[in-house]
């Protein structure tokens, strides 16, 4: 059991009106925006269960957009993240969906860079402020962004995890959680890598030097403060 | 380190300290937090609800979804203007804690205690008390610990979540959190505290979450008043003497068992309670 910091109760300092509706919003685009290595240029967000229903009003779309800006749950911009997202050339738009086999309040981010490259990630927010990660570009996953992660996409051929870990092992790094998941058999496969200890540049560096794999993104975990 | 009010009551006996020292232990060990962090961090919430409360007392500022306008403004004036009658401290805390609503309302800064709807109730409380009183930062930010010790024995214990527990479960519990560090602010005992905590869990045992068109505005800004009056004065009781015969783990589990079965249509789901009220849905149009 999660232990409960008096931080947990007096806390978190955010933006309201909602823990889960505006502040968990936010962090679920936080952590989209951190899966594309380029500059996101289009976003649509398709918003589900209680998400669509009260977005307006909750300021949802504003906590995407703002959270999409790299904003944090306190920034007192995320009223203002419409006007941010036009200055930064960024486009969004929502659309109100339903499936009940998502979780009440999930968003699916579709994301487009400057290079026409697409992303999409599905994330739900579970109260308090917390959220969980369930897709990304249609693998699916948990994360809770708790973690300092790493999103490895790579080539499915025997030998991309040992030396994925002896190169983690080699800065030292502890691995918390580490899942693989693939499309195909013999065609490309994620590992999500999540740490207990921060990362360092040259290891990213590293990392894409190896053959077999494609891309490497990392999602710095999400600090409250 | 303590997991219910009893072993929070003990370590309080043999430590001869307050709830908030024990609960700052608690950080500093299950958190390998540094004394000094901790009162920063807490400073900085507490710096946000100050802030928060004095933002729309001489402005309007409209909620999101246009249910709330001009409220803290509208009684600030009524108290400026002599009328008032509800004594200062009192008249403070219901200002306060309608100035905090509107903010959280208005997508505006403000702490979550335990909850955003709730986050009126500890500051309406404590900017009324330091205002009123004359405490200094530190002796707030101290109070703030207390309080947080028992929103962390319902949040371990039961659950903070209007959709679990109705409004008893935010305000309720916003509203034991503030009277359990009333009493400590003015100088009661750890057992007062814990009798205090337990009158304003009982006060509010049963209240219903019922957003209207499922927004944190109304009913929301004014039950954050009856939770920041009610914990008032249930610390004035506990500090008379008047014991509440529940023990406060007992009420926790009651208060958890009380939400548990409230109906969903009771649970923040807008499906029954004043969201369902005949004449008011005309204003769901400007949302």
């Amino acid at each position: 059991m999660k232990e409960i910091s008096m931080f947990d109760v007096i806390g978190p300092n955010m933006i309201g009106p909602s823990s889960s509706h505006t502040a968990g919003a936010c962090r679920i685009a936080q952590i989209a925006r951190r899966i594309a290595n380029e500059k996101i240029v289009s976003v649509r967000f398709d918003l589900y269960g209680s998400f669509a229903k009260t977005y307006h009003g909750h300021g949802t779309d504003r906590a995407l957009v703002a959270g999409m800006l790299g904003m944090n749950p306190d920034d007192e911009r995320i009223k203002d993240s419409f006007t941010c997202a036009s200055k930064e050339g960024l486009a969004y738009s929502f659309k109100e969906k339903h499936d009940p086999a998502f979780a009440p309040n999930t968003v699916i981010i579709h994301m487009v860079d400057q290079y026409q490259q697409t992303y999409t990630m599905r994330g739900e927010s579970v109260g308090g402020g917390e959220v969980m990660i369930n897709s990304i570009n249609g693998v699916e996953v948990n994360l809770s962004g708790e973690y300092d992660t790493l999103v490895v996409k790579q080539h499915d051929a025997p030998g991309v995890i040992a030396r994925l870990s002896s190169i983690l092992a080699n800065y030292g790094i502890n691995i918390a959680f580490m899942k693989l998941y693939r499309e195909d058999k013999g065609k490309v496969a994620y590992t999500i890598v999540e740490v207990d200890e921060h990362f360092d540049k040259t290891l990213f560096e590293e990392l894409r030097k190896d053959r077999a794999i494609i891309s490497v993104s990392y999602i710095p975990r999400l600090e409250w403060d | 380190m303590f997991k219910n009010a009893k072993e929070l009551l003990e370590l309080t006996n043999t430590h001869e300290c307050n709830i908030s020292d024990i609960m700052v232990l608690r950080e500093k060990e299950v958190f390998n937090r540094k004394e000094e962090d901790i009162y920063h961090r807490m400073e900085k919430s507490w710096n946000i609800m100050k802030k928060a409360a004095h933002k729309p007392l001489d402005q309007t500022l409209d909620s999101m979804g246009g249910f709330l306008h001009s409220e803290a403004k509208d009684m600030h004036t009524f108290i400026e203007s002599g009328k008032s009658f509800c004594g200062e401290l009192v008249d403070k805390a219901v200002l306060y804690a309608l100035a905090v609503s509107q903010v959280n309302a208005s997508m505006g800064l403000i702490v979550a205690a335990p909850t955003a709807g709730a986050s009126g109730v500890l500051p309406g409380c404590f900017v009324a008390l330091q205002e009123t009183y004359h405490y200094s930062d530190e002796q707030m930010i101290q109070a703030l610990y207390n309080a947080s010790a028992i929103g962390y024995l319902t949040m371990r214990n039961a659950n903070v979540s209007g959709a679990q527990g109705g409004c008893q479960a935010e305000v309720g519990t916003a509203s034991a959190m503030a009277a359990s560090a009333i009493v400590e602010l003015m100088g009661g005992t750890a057992k007062q505290s814990m009798h205090a905590a337990s009158h304003a869990f009982m006060n509010i045992l049963g209240l219903i979450c019922d957003p209207i068109c499922g927004l944190v505005e109304v009913p929301c800004q004014t039950r954050n008043t009856i939770g920041a009056t009610n914990a008032l004065i249930c610390a004035q009781m506990a500090m008379s003497g008047i014991a509440n015969v529940v023990p406060l783990d007992d009420m926790i589990e009651v208060m958890d068992q009380v939400g548990r079965s409230l109906p969903v249509s009771l649970r923040e789901t807008a499906m029954g309670g004043s969201a369902k009220a005949k004449h008011i849905c005309k204003g769901c149009s400007s949302s």
